[in-house]
Parts: structure tokens; C-alpha cells; sequence
């Protein structure tokens, strides 16, 4: 397969699901916003969710107090920040439409009907009606193009290639959200329990879908080091950095032995799950969650830019 | 009214441009004297219901409208791209009328390949004075890089597109030849395959000639032309100038139909004259490029510098023989409207044979007996320049007014060899179902001519039809539209089917 059809296909699931994970930001900020009954000022929740959504420093380019209706408005609605769920449908749809002879027409129609109608939405349309059924048609428009595209697809390599994008972009996003809310909610180790941080941590539970999976395996009350190790290293939940990497390395080894190549992202993604795989939630916490979090994401980053050079940039 | 040439018998018809001539016809002489090919469906039209028709054709819309949803992919708003209006009524050509027109698209393709090779080898007929050398020298159609570069099988336009009308019986004309990157047979294949959902019924009473293996003739045609060094399976992709090209859901299409890579610029990449796509499992050398890029915008390197669709180096590896053009670099020059005039001597100069099909009369105002003829019957002809394009620089006589031929007469005077001068001519026309119901509407034909090992030509083409009442555009830029082009197939003893054969 073409080098940029790989590419395409890659980034037109990243794209979406980088929508859906900025809906889960938003969604999660706008419940604790709702509830805050810490310490913090009312805006720590908007600052934080523009810490994980990585756009903090673009948006202090537009000046102005991070508020509720700011936050959303830049994370949602900027046409002119490229992580906006705006500019991710619409970067989405296009890649799509270029490809459309290797997706299925099922696939090309679930994007596009998705990005038509999000040209319907307008910050002052979902202020009016309700904020948390636009972040919910986001996430569930995105489950939707996912779901159809596996339901019609065949497996190949553009399947292969678009599941990568989305696993790669979820891993990101899983890692940031655990990051940031982990920063913001506990200072100090060992500073646990109480009111505050069941409806803290349980909202991010339930950002990335974990709630009931986090009561249904543990069946104890919420826990920031069990939190991390269900986000971090249970390889059933489907969120978790295991459980995507362990699906992106088989991806890669795939692809290894059809094109019988020696690609050193596959060896860089390999590492990485051995690490997921082997490492236990207390020395982790032990070495400083936050460091370990870091050098995921860093490492991750690197794994997009060796996909890259592998499979993109043939030279 | 049922007055059609196309369908009709009638003497009258053939002479006249629309068929005016049979207004006062009864309907009962008119339905006597149908035209043979068109026997069988008068025959099913005759006996469908009356609202049928408009059925039918709501039904078309639907299903163009769902197509035109993969066609049109621009814009972010409203869908930018038009579709091409599309009628329900078939043209039809009897198998003989076909094949004795498919003889002489071969003849005439076959030419243009050995007038191509010539100009760029040994200038025999050049020398022969058959065509006057600055004619081609001069013409900016003629690409010097490919003096004396040696292309496999001798082969420049692998795949041409031949603009036919038919003035009567076996009477065709050659419009134009196309020989660069003729467009069009998407809407070909596509057509038959919505006439094949709408009317089942008919197919199953007429007996059509298939077009569907186009495609795979076309990949057959491509892998033929692979250069001498491939011995495997040679690696054929296409070429596309991009998502914004007119024509690129006719790329898409064909790269699909078959199952080769539909590449862009970006796509390949020269490393010492072998040309290599980027792909998932490293660099793959490509063999047969079948591109749908002009000249101009192939190679920064060699021709226009500000391309950035272009691939660089690319013709360096042509040069060394290192991959197929389709078609060939520099084939614009035979179908340059001042050669025109040219491709029934170049039939006779290069295969000692009397042309099958015939140019339009064309007078070449260089000439000093055309030009003082043109410059008589002004108001008779239509006369155009030779490098221009779309109908710009052009004068049509019988419908412009004194002064505009005078001022037009002071143009050709004071640079002849700028223009060429053609009667009008007595098209033919075809049944077409319009607004008032079945009514006759001027068309033109461009069949696809394909030449690898063998000559291919698939039995029908692209059938343009000027949907305005007594036009003769028939552009889809101005009310043009298309039809599906049938030919009918011979009894069991000489099929067609094929059309492979002579």
C-alpha cells in the first residue's frame, strides 16, 4: 500500500479519536466544575483540562482567563486550534475523502455525515442546549465511524493502519488524563480518602468509561493507585496503555513479517510493552507516577515519529 | 415528433442538420421507416407504458445523484463538482455500421503512432515534403527532449480518444483526435451500468456489446507497453494530478477497476533513473506509469520549473528507458489542430493505404488556394485557429453578423497560416428524451482506441449529446450531456464481442 494512504489513513483516526478524547476532557471538567468542592479556584478544572489536551500554551495566545465557555469554546469550537474537535472532524473528514477508494463507503458516510452535522453546532447552540449531550454525539459519532469500520472493512493494511492511529492517539490520550488529573488531585501521596476525592477520581473514572470496570475488578472504593493501575496496566481494559500497546506491537509485528523489513518502531513499541507488562503499580509510585507518565508519553511521541520514518517516509 | 436521422431511414434525414426536413412526416411514416439498429427498441419503447419513460428517469437521477455523491468531492459547502446530465435513450449502431468505423479508428490510430515515431526518429515524411517542416518544428506541441529517445514498442499514444459525427450511413467524420490524455470513459462504463439497472428487461431483448472488460483491456494495453528490461510482472500505476483535477473520479475509477496504485506526484521518487513508489514495504519500482498529468507538469527538472505536482527526474529515467509513459511525451503534436488536416496523407504516407475515415473538409488558410476560397464563402464557414482551444478565436459564419466577418477577414489576412476554415456540418441526430418527451438532439462520439501488442478497441464510446434544441455544443461545460452507446451485436456466425479482431 501507498506510503501516504498509510499516513492518511493513520491521521484520519487520530483525528477522530482525538475528538472523542477532547470531549471526554471537556466532559470531565464540565462534571467536576459542577461539583467542585475543593480547595482550588473554579477554573483549576478548564486549566487542567487544557493541560491534557496539550493545548495550554496555544490557548494563553488568545489571552484571557481560562473560564468555562473559553475552555470550551477553544477546545470545541476553534476553527483555528488544530485540536479542536472542530478542526479534528473536519481534518478527519478530508483525510477520509482522499481515501475514499480504500475505506468503505459505510465509513466515508459515517465521517462525513459526522462532520456536516458538527457544522450545525455553535457554541451558543450547545450553551442553550446543554453542553453535555454535544460532548456525548462527539464521543458516540466517533464510536460510531469506529464501529462501522470495523463491522465493514476488510483486514488490511489500511485497517491496520487506521486502528494504529486510533490506538496510538488513545495511549496519548489515556496517559495525559491520568497525568494531569493525578498533578491537580493529589499533591501529596499518601493525602486519600474523603468526600472530595471519590467524585474527583470518579469523574475521571468515568471520562475514560472505567467506572463500573474499576468497581466490577476491584470492588473497593476509589483508590488513586488502583485508579493508575487499571488506566496504566490492565491489559482488559481497553483504554489502558497495556491494552493499546499490546494491540499496537501485534499490528507492527504484523507488518514485519509481511513485508519481512527490519522496522525499528516495531522494536521501539516491543520495549514498551515489556515495560507494561512486567511493571507493578507500587514501584511505580515508588519511581514517581508523574516521571513514569512522562516517559510514556515521550516515548510514544517518538513511536508516531518512527511509524513515521518506517512506513510513511520510505527513502 | 419522431423525426430522428440516427433512426430513420429517410434520404432526407441524412442531408439535413436536424432533421427539420421531416417536420411535416406523419407519425405513422416516421415509425415505417425506422432506422434498423433502433428496430428492436421502438419495439419495447412501443409497447412500455406511456409514463415509463419518465420513470425511468427519475429513477436515473436518483441513482446518478447517489453516484454523484462519490463524484462530486470538493467543497466544503455546496458540492462544487457538476454532474454531467445523462439520457436514458441509448444511441445505437448496427455491428456492421461498427465495425467497418472500428477498421478505420485502427487505421487512423495506427498512423498517428508511426507519425509520432517518425518525427522523433528519421523525419521521413517531413522530408518527403508531405507535411511542411516548420509545421512541426515550430509548433510548440512538438517536444524537442524527445528527439531520438527510443520508447518501447515504438508506441506514443497508447491510449487515444477519436471525436466522431456521423453525417449518414457509414458516413462518420474525424472532429479531432486526442492523443494526449483523452478523458471520458468513465462515463462510458458508468453509463451501461445504469442502463443496465434501469432497463433489465431491454438487455435481455437487444443484444448490446459488452464495454465492461475496458478496464482490463486498458491493463492489458498498459502491461504490453512495459519497458524491454521488465521480465516479471510489470508494476503499472496511474499517474493523477490530484483530488482537484477535473477528472479525478475517473482516475480513482480506473485505478480501482484495475487494481493498480492511483499515485500522485508526492507518491514517487527517481533514485539513479529508476522511478520508485513509496509504499508501506520500502520503495517499489514502477515499470508502466499511465499518467493523467500533461507534458508541461511531469518533470520540473526538464519542463515547467513551478510544478509541484511534478515528479523530478522522472524523464531522465524515460529517457534511459527506465519506464513506460503512457502515453508518450510529446504526442500533442499529432493532434495540434494545424496537423489535422495531415492524418489522411500521414494513412497513406505511412501505411500505403486509402483512409477509412474522413477529416472533416478542412481548408489551411497557408494554403494561398484555401485562403483565397475561405476568404469568398466567409459566411459559410467556421473558421478557427490553430493553437486555440474551447471555441476562443473563432469565427462562426453562418451566424455572425457583416461586421464581425469583416473584422474577422482582417485577422486571417494578416496571418493565414494562424487558421484553418470548415463547412458546417449536416450532423445527425439521435432520439433523446427531453423536457417535451422524445425529441431529436444533436451528438457526437468519442470512441477509445487502445494499441499494445494488438489494437483494442471496445465496442462503443462516450456519446455526447447537445441537450439544447438545434445546438451543436456538445461540451458539458455548455448543456452537453451523455448516452449510452450501444452496439449491437451480430448474429452468432461473426460476433463481435471482442472487438479485438480484423
Amino acid at each position: 500500500m501507498l506510503s501516504r494512504a498509510a499516513d492518511n489513513l493513520y491521521w484520519l483516526n487520530r483525528y477522530v479519536e482525538r475528538a472523542e478524547a477532547m470531549s471526554r476532557i471537556l466532559g470531565v471538567a464540565h462534571r467536576m466544575s459542577m461539583q467542585s468542592t475543593h480547595g482550588g479556584t473554579r477554573n483549576d478544572e478548564w486549566e487542567a483540562a487544557l493541560i491534557i489536551a496539550g493545548c495550554d500554551k496555544s490557548f494563553a495566545l488568545h489571552g484571557g482567563p481560562a473560564t468555562r465557555r473559553a475552555v470550551i469554546d477553544f477546545l470545541a469550537f476553534a476553527p483555528d486550534n488544530p485540536s479542536s474537535i472542530h478542526a479534528c472532524l473536519k481534518a478527519g473528514r478530508e483525510n477520509a475523502r482522499a481515501m475514499r477508494a480504500q475505506i468503505t463507503s459505510e465509513a466515508w458516510e459515517s465521517i462525513n455525515a459526522a462532520w456536516l452535522e458538527m457544522r450545525t453546532f455553535s457554541m451558543a447552540k450547545v450553551e442553550a442546549d446543554g453542553f453535555s449531550s454535544f460532548f456525548d454525539w462527539v464521543r458516540e459519532r466517533s464510536q460510531l465511524f469506529r464501529g462501522v469500520a470495523e463491522g465493514t472493512m476488510q483486514r488490511d493494511d489500511a485497517y491496520r493502519f487506521m486502528r494504529l492511529g486510533t490506538l496510538l492517539e488513545r495511549a496519548d490520550s489515556t496517559a495525559r488524563i491520568l497525568d494531569v488529573k493525578y498533578h491537580v488531585l493529589l499533591p501529596s501521596p499518601g493525602d486519600i480518602g474523603g468526600a472530595v476525592d471519590y467524585y474527583q477520581w470518579g469523574a475521571l473514572l468515568r471520562s475514560v468509561s472505567a467506572f463500573r470496570i474499576y468497581r466490577q475488578i476491584y470492588r473497593d472504593s476509589i483508590r488513586p493507585l488502583k485508579v493508575a493501575e487499571l488506566l496504566v496496566l490492565r491489559e482488559d481494559f481497553p483504554r489502558s496503555l497495556h491494552a493499546c500497546f499490546a494491540e499496537i506491537v501485534s499490528i507492527l509485528q504484523y507488518l514485519r513479517e509481511s513485508y519481512r523489513r527490519d522496522y525499528p518502531s516495531v522494536r521501539l513499541a516491543e520495549s514498551m510493552l515489556l515495560k507494561l507488562r512486567y511493571d507493578d503499580i507500587e514501584s511505580i509510585f515508588t519511581r514517581g507516577l508523574h516521571e513514569y507518565l512522562t516517559n510514556l508519553i515521550d516515548t510514544n511521541i517518538e513511536l508516531g515519529a518512527a511509524i513515521a520514518r518506517d512506513f510513511m517516509q520510505p527513502n | 415528433m419522431t423525426a430522428f436521422d440516427e433512426m430513420d431511414l429517410g434520404p432526407a434525414a441524412l442531408q439535413t442538420q436536424s432533421g427539420q426536413s421531416q417536420a411535416g412526416q406523419s407519425q405513422s411514416q416516421a415509425a415505417s421507416s425506422v432506422r434498423a439498429p433502433y428496430r428492436d427498441y421502438k419495439r419495447w419503447l412501443d409497447a412500455a407504458p406511456a409514463d415509463m419513460l419518465d420513470r425511468r428517469r427519475q429513477e436515473a437521477d436518483l441513482l446518478f445523484r447517489r453516484l454523484g455523491i462519490t463524484f462530486a468531492v470538493y467543497g466544503e459547502g455546496g458540492d462544487t463538482e457538476r454532474l454531467i446530465p445523462f439520457d436514458i435513450v441509448p444511441r445505437i449502431i448496427s455491428a456492421k455500421e461498427w465495425k467497418r468505423l472500428r477498421r478505420g479508428l485502427k487505421q487512423r490510430v495506427k498512423a498517428l503512432n508511426a507519425f509520432l515515431d517518425d518525427i522523433y526518429h528519421k523525419r521521413e515524411i517531413l522530408r518527403a515534403g508531405t507535411i511542411p517542416e516548420d509545421l512541426i518544428l515550430r509548433n510548440a506541441a512538438y517536444v524537442n527532449h524527445m528527439r531520438d529517445v527510443t520508447i518501447a514498442r515504438q508506441t506514443y499514444t497508447h491510449i487515444a480518444g477519436i471525436d466522431l459525427v456521423r453525417t449518414a450511413e457509414n458516413e462518420f467524420y474525424v472532429l479531432e483526435d486526442n492523443c494526449r490524455t483523452p478523458s471520458g470513459v468513465s462515463y462510458m462504463l458508468e453509463n451501461r451500468e445504469a442502463m443496465m439497472r434501469l432497463f433489465p428487461d431491454l438487455f435481455a431483448q437487444v443484444r448490446v456489446a459488452p464495454v465492461g472488460h475496458y478496464p482490463d483491456a486498458l491493463l492489458q494495453t498498459l502491461r504490453d507497453s512495459a519497458p524491454p528490461h521488465c521480465e516479471s510482472e510489470p508494476t503499472v500505476a496511474l499517474l493523477t494530478p490530484g483530488v482537484y483535477n477535473s477528472a479525478y473520479f475517473e482516475h480513482v475509477f480506473l485505478a480501482e477497476q484495475m487494481g493498480i496504485e492511483l499515485v500522485e506526484g508526492g507518491d514517487l521518487t527517481v533514485k539513479d533513473d529508476i522511478v520508485y513508489m513509496r509504499t508501506v514495504g520500502g520503495l517499489k519500482r514502477v515499470d508502466v506509469l499511465y499518467r493523467r498529468l500533461d507534458d508541461d507538469f511531469l518533470d520540473p527538472k526538464v519542463f515547467r520549473k513551478d510544478s509541484m505536482i511534478g515528479i523530478p527526474g522522472i524523464f531522465n529515467a524515460y529517457k534511459a528507458g527506465n519506464i513506460t509513459l503512457a502515453n508518450a511525451v510529446g504526442t500533442g503534436v499529432a493532434d495540434d489542430k494545424s496537423i489535422y488536416p495531415y492524418v489522411p496523407d500521414m494513412v497513406r504516407f505511412y501505411l500505403g493505404e486509402e483512409p477509412l475515415l474522413a477529416n472533416v473538409p478542412t481548408y489551411v488558410l497557408r494554403r494561398p488556394d484555401d485562403l483565397k476560397y475561405t476568404l469568398e464563402h466567409l459566411d459559410e464557414l467556421v473558421v478557427k485557429e490553430v493553437h486555440g482551444s474551447g471555441g476562443y478565436g473563432m469565427l462562426v459564419g453562418p451566424k455572425s453578423s457583416k461586421a464581425e466577418i469583416e473584422s474577422f477577414r482582417v485577422k486571417i489576412v494578416a496571418k493565414p497560416e494562424a487558421y484553418i476554415a470548415q463547412p458546417t456540418l449536416a450532423l445527425s441526430t439521435c432520439p433523446t428524451f427531453v423536457e417535451s418527451g422524445i425529441a431529436p438532439r444533436h451528438v457526437d462520439l468519442r470512441p477509445f482506441v487502445l494499441s499494445g501488442e494488438t489494437m483494442r478497441v471496445v465496442p462503443g464510446g462516450l456519446t455526447r449529446v447537445a441537450l439544447r434544441e438545434g445546438s451543436l455544443v456538445v461540451n458539458s461545460s455548455q448543456g452537453g450531456g451523455t448516452k449510452d452507446t450501444w452496439v449491437l451485436e451480430e448474429d452468432e456466425a461473426d460476433d463481435i464481442k471482442a472487438g479485438e479482431d480484423d
